[in-house]
């Protein structure tokens, strides 16, 4: 190691899980006077059911809208206070946070457990039938209306079988959305949002004993619930799957998507690597020769995705005017190969050491909000069991080798194993690569 | 044991008002005339630097809409014997995010690194922003790449939006671009371009660095003076600051603008038209204001377009900050079937706020809160606060900004804000712009008071 080697970098927490089941995380922070409330709900797309996908999204939806002793937004009162709020689901997981003043925890920790505890109540099917609206307006908005919004789904929807939750994304099927009904709601609140299936963080200007003291007061009296059972389902590649899809775009594109390992098996960081080394920045590999040397395409990007029972690498490269998508398959081919036979040089590696490094130092700038320290926590605590995994998780970057990266890019990034999607200008499917194969996406 | 359940009746009263000190900034200016403002920032072992050169997108000669951008996109191709390859490799190295930004009134760039790269990330960052290489091959990359992506982005709505509603409020003025230019004025510009903008527009005089980190002022003003001292002015001229002095032409009149779109999914809206500037008195009355009308989840634009409507996602109100005349807006993007009646409400909620529903006590009292006591969250990481430093600099606020906001928007009355409400929104003579499906939604805009949709090609 150089001299210029990292101090440890560290986060420290302390925890302790209450009589119902719940989870604490209190980490502490005095730079600022605000406290972040984090709260995740070990509930995703990845248990809904086919036919009935969109579901895990749009109950987060709900969760805004009122509780019994709340019985109005959840915006309102906490920004009045001053306070940040948010949520998000994806396919493992949903999250709420506030990120508060001080003065204004016992607010936040008194809503988060009303909804935990007392949602059913104040929820009516005229809320339940608005925000089955909004959702429809957010696909529409930043799926159906947007360039290239759809590729993901199709590739998905490729990727793992009909009968495995990874088959379709988060926000789910406009058919399903419309077909969601009122009574389906309170099945889902009772199975998973309750003390044993979730896990609250405390971040900030507080101590820890206070930390605790609160999160029993508010959350310690709701019944515990039965903790879900994890949800198994198994994907296997066979062969190359070739697709199109038209769009409304101006230039083709081309999608490749293997499957990798689970968020935290042994290659999933290395293929973090590999997606960094490939196209992140001017010195990756495919940005270099076909942005910046051949001038054949107009972006790259590639990134392992990270989840609970599998991964998924998707790249994706748009074409220049001129270029084809068969000579752009051709490159991506030829790096991969490279990558996968010879393995990261040296600079390469010492780069991703650097920026693995200063990217987690930069997360411990921030409590709250997405990624923030009280995220974070939550992370490692629900997906590992362990929210002192920080250090941990570092060295997963810090300890990979040039063989160890080459042998993920040899193991998962193979040409006989993947799905390539041609996303192509509306009646221009003759820049597809050949053999595609048509599929709808709706 | 059975323990008692907690009494959950009325929701916890708030505590007193945390304490907090906002960073300290101090003034410095080097013999070459770069003005340098240092914060001490511990919260992490990292530092920020923010550069910001005068004259953005609003400096753009006629005809080369899109120069600034282009130049500020060009300053990490190069710098020395470092290739654009070579500059990302060495910002790799330090762990460095490095961003740029064109605005309408300054370039901003900024790095942030670890605290021990300090001097590493200083050197850099100056050889790159006083010694750019400036090659043809890249300029011809970097130029392509922009008018490709000019291109694309012709299928994105919001963009299309955003470039067509500035020209419809500003016309030719230098506010009516958008910083990424066009493709005919793209095609035109040459290197020589690039480097002229460069000589006649960076210049140590004209730019301020903001450094923030967890190092004592002394030690961040050294790290700017061995970086940046060497900075020399150039010779002629400095440029008027922006904006230029045409002020763009007053409408008297509603009127409506569509882009078809085919099979749009949704229409992207924007109904507003050009208000006041960031350096109007009348800043603290217009936040408020604002907040209450369209800023914040709960105002009434949302509350009525996606709360009681489910017409959208979201929808917002703000103003486009400038420190020449900048705009009011309503912006969002709704379902294709209720466009006309998007827009009705929307409208009505302008008209409203002027008078006729004049804030109440409670919104008031809700907005103000929500501004000023979540104002210090806005201070937790250095480049956050280096980003609010460099913004003081652009729109010349005093350092006691930050401990003056609270009380300041704290005065604010429901009077007040009705008086700006009433001063600066004006419905005659809102322009609203619709990018959606005209086969589908053309008929409809006939029954808004707005006039005869004016029909506009897609414009890059």
């Amino acid at each position: 190691m150089t001299a210029d080697r990292a101090p440890l970098i560290d986060l420290p927490y302390t925890k302790r899980t209450l009589d119902n089941g719940l989870d604490v995380i209190v980490h502490e922070d005095h730079h600022v006077p605000i406290v972040a409330v984090n709260l995740w709900y070990h509930v995703g797309s990845k248990n809904e059911q086919p036919g009935r996908t969109g579901f895990a999204h749009l109950f987060e939806h709900l969760m805004f809208e009122g509780s019994e002793h709340q019985n109005s937004g959840y915006f309102a009162p906490l920004q009045a206070a001053g306070g940040q709020l948010n949520g998000s689901t994806n396919a493992d997981r949903t999250n709420y946070w506030e990120v508060v003043p001080t003065n204004a925890v016992d607010l936040a920790l008194w809503m988060e457990s009303d909804r935990m505890g007392f949602l059913l109540p104040a929820l009516t099917k005229e809320r339940f039938e608005t925000q089955r609206d909004v959702v429809l307006n957010e696909r529409r908005q930043n799926y159906e209306n947007r360039p290239y919004g759809l590729a993901l789904m199709a590739i998905v929807a490729s990727l793992f079988p009909p009968d495995h939750p990874y088959n379709w994304i988060t926000i789910g099927s406009a058919d399903d959305i419309r077909a969601m009904k009122f009574e389906d709601v309170r099945e889902f609140f009772r199975t998973y949002y309750h003390p044993s299936n979730a896990s609250l963080v405390l971040a900030g200007d507080m101590t820890t004993d206070r930390a605790f003291e609160l999160a029993d007061r508010y959350f310690g009296d709701l019944p515990p619930g039965v903790k879900p059972a994890p949800v198994h389902a198994v994907a296997t590649a066979e062969g190359e799957r070739r697709l199109l899809l038209e769009d409304r775009v101006e230039r083709p594109r081309l999608y490749i998507g293997w499957l990798t390992p689970p968020m935290y098996a042994p290659g999933d960081a290395e293929l973090d690597l590999c997606g960094d080394l490939l196209a992140n920045g001017k010195t990756a590999r495919l940005y270099r020769t076909l942005v910046y040397e051949r001038r054949v395409a107009l972006d790259v990007s590639a990134a392992q995705q990270s989840r609970e029972i599998a991964g998924y690498f998707v790249l994706a490269v748009t074409a220049a005017p001129g270029a084809s998508l068969t000579d752009l398959a051709a490159a991506v081919d030829e790096e991969i190969a490279r990558l996968a036979a010879e393995g990261p040089t040296t600079p390469e590696m010492e780069r991703a050491e650097a920026q693995a490094e200063a990217n987690f130092v930069y997360h411990l700038q921030t409590v709250g909000g997405f990624d923030g320290k009280s995220d974070q926590l939550n992370a490692y605590n629900v997906m590992r069991g362990d929210p002192g995994f920080f250090g941990k998780d570092l060295d997963r970057y810090r300890l990979a080798t040039p063989e160890s990266v080459r042998d993920a890019a040899q193991r998962y990034l193979r040409p006989d194993r993947r799905v390539v999607l041609s996303v192509v200008p509306r009646g221009q499917t003759a820049e597809a690569l050949p053999g595609s194969e048509p599929v709808t996406v709706s | 044991m059975a323990r008692v359940p907690l009494d959950r009746s009325a929701a916890p009263a708030l505590g007193p008002v945390p304490a907090f000190t906002f960073p300290g900034i101090e003034r410095h200016v080097l013999p070459n005339g770069l003005k340098v403002r240092t914060v001490e920032h511990t919260s992490a072992p990292v530092l920020t630097l923010a550069v910001q050169v005068e004259g953005g997108s609003g400096a753009d000669p006629a005809a080369q809409e899109g120069l600034a951008s282009l130049v500020a996109d060009m300053v990490d191709e190069g710098t020395g014997s470092l290739s654009a390859i070579d500059v990302s490799d060495a910002l790799s190295r330090i762990g460095g995010d490095y961003d740029v930004d064109t605005g309408p009134d300054a370039i901003g760039f900024s790095l942030t690194t670890l605290a021990r790269f300090a001097d590493r990330g200083a050197d850099l960052l100056a050889g790159l922003l006083t010694r750019p290489s400036l090659r043809e091959s890249d300029f011809a990359r970097i130029r392509q790449l922009r008018i490709d992506r000019l291109r694309q982005i012709k299928d994105v709505a919001s963009a299309v939006a955003e470039r067509a509603f500035l020209r419809l409020l500003y016309g030719r003025h230098p506010y009516g671009h958008a910083p990424l230019g066009n493709e005919e004025s793209l095609r035109v510009l040459s290197l020589d371009d690039v480097a002229g903008f460069h000589t006649l527009m960076f210049r140590p005089s004209q730019s301020t660095l903001v450094l923030v980190g967890g190092m004592r002022h002394a030690e961040l003003l050294g790290v700017a003076e061995r970086a940046f001292g060497g900075w020399a002015e150039p010779s002629g001229q400095a440029p008027v600051r922006t904006p230029a002095s045409t002020i763009p032409p007053e409408l008297t009149m509603r009127r409506i603008a569509l882009v078809h779109r085919e099979a749009a999914a949704q229409s992207e809206l924007r109904i507003g038209h050009l208000a006041a500037s960031r350096r109007t008195p009348d800043y603290a009355p217009l936040l408020v204001m604002n907040a209450i009308l369209g800023g914040q989840f709960t105002s009434r634009v949302n509350m009525k377009l996606r709360e009681e409507k489910a017409y959208t996602y979201g929808a917002r109100t703000s103003f486009d900050w400038k420190r020449g005349l900048a705009p009011f807006a309503l912006s969002t993007s709704v379902h294709t079937a209720s466009t006309a009646a998007a827009i009705a409400d929307a409208s009505a909620e302008i008209e409203g706020i002027r008078g006729s529903r004049p804030v109440t006590e409670h919104e008031l009292a809700h907005a103000k809160a929500a501004l000023t006591r979540g104002y210090p969250a806005g201070f937790e990481t250095a480049a956050q606060v280096a980003r609010a430093v460099s913004q003081l600099a652009l729109y010349d606020l005093p350092d006691t900004y930050f401990s003056d906001f609270v009380p300041t928007v704290g005065a604010v009355t429901a009077a007040e804000v009705t008086r700006v409400a009433a001063q600066y929104l004006d419905p005659a003579r809102l322009t609203a712009l619709v990018v959606g499906d005209a086969q589908v939604v053309a008929d409809s805009l006939h029954t808004l008071s707005f006039g005869e949709p004016l029909q506009l090609p897609v414009q890059m």
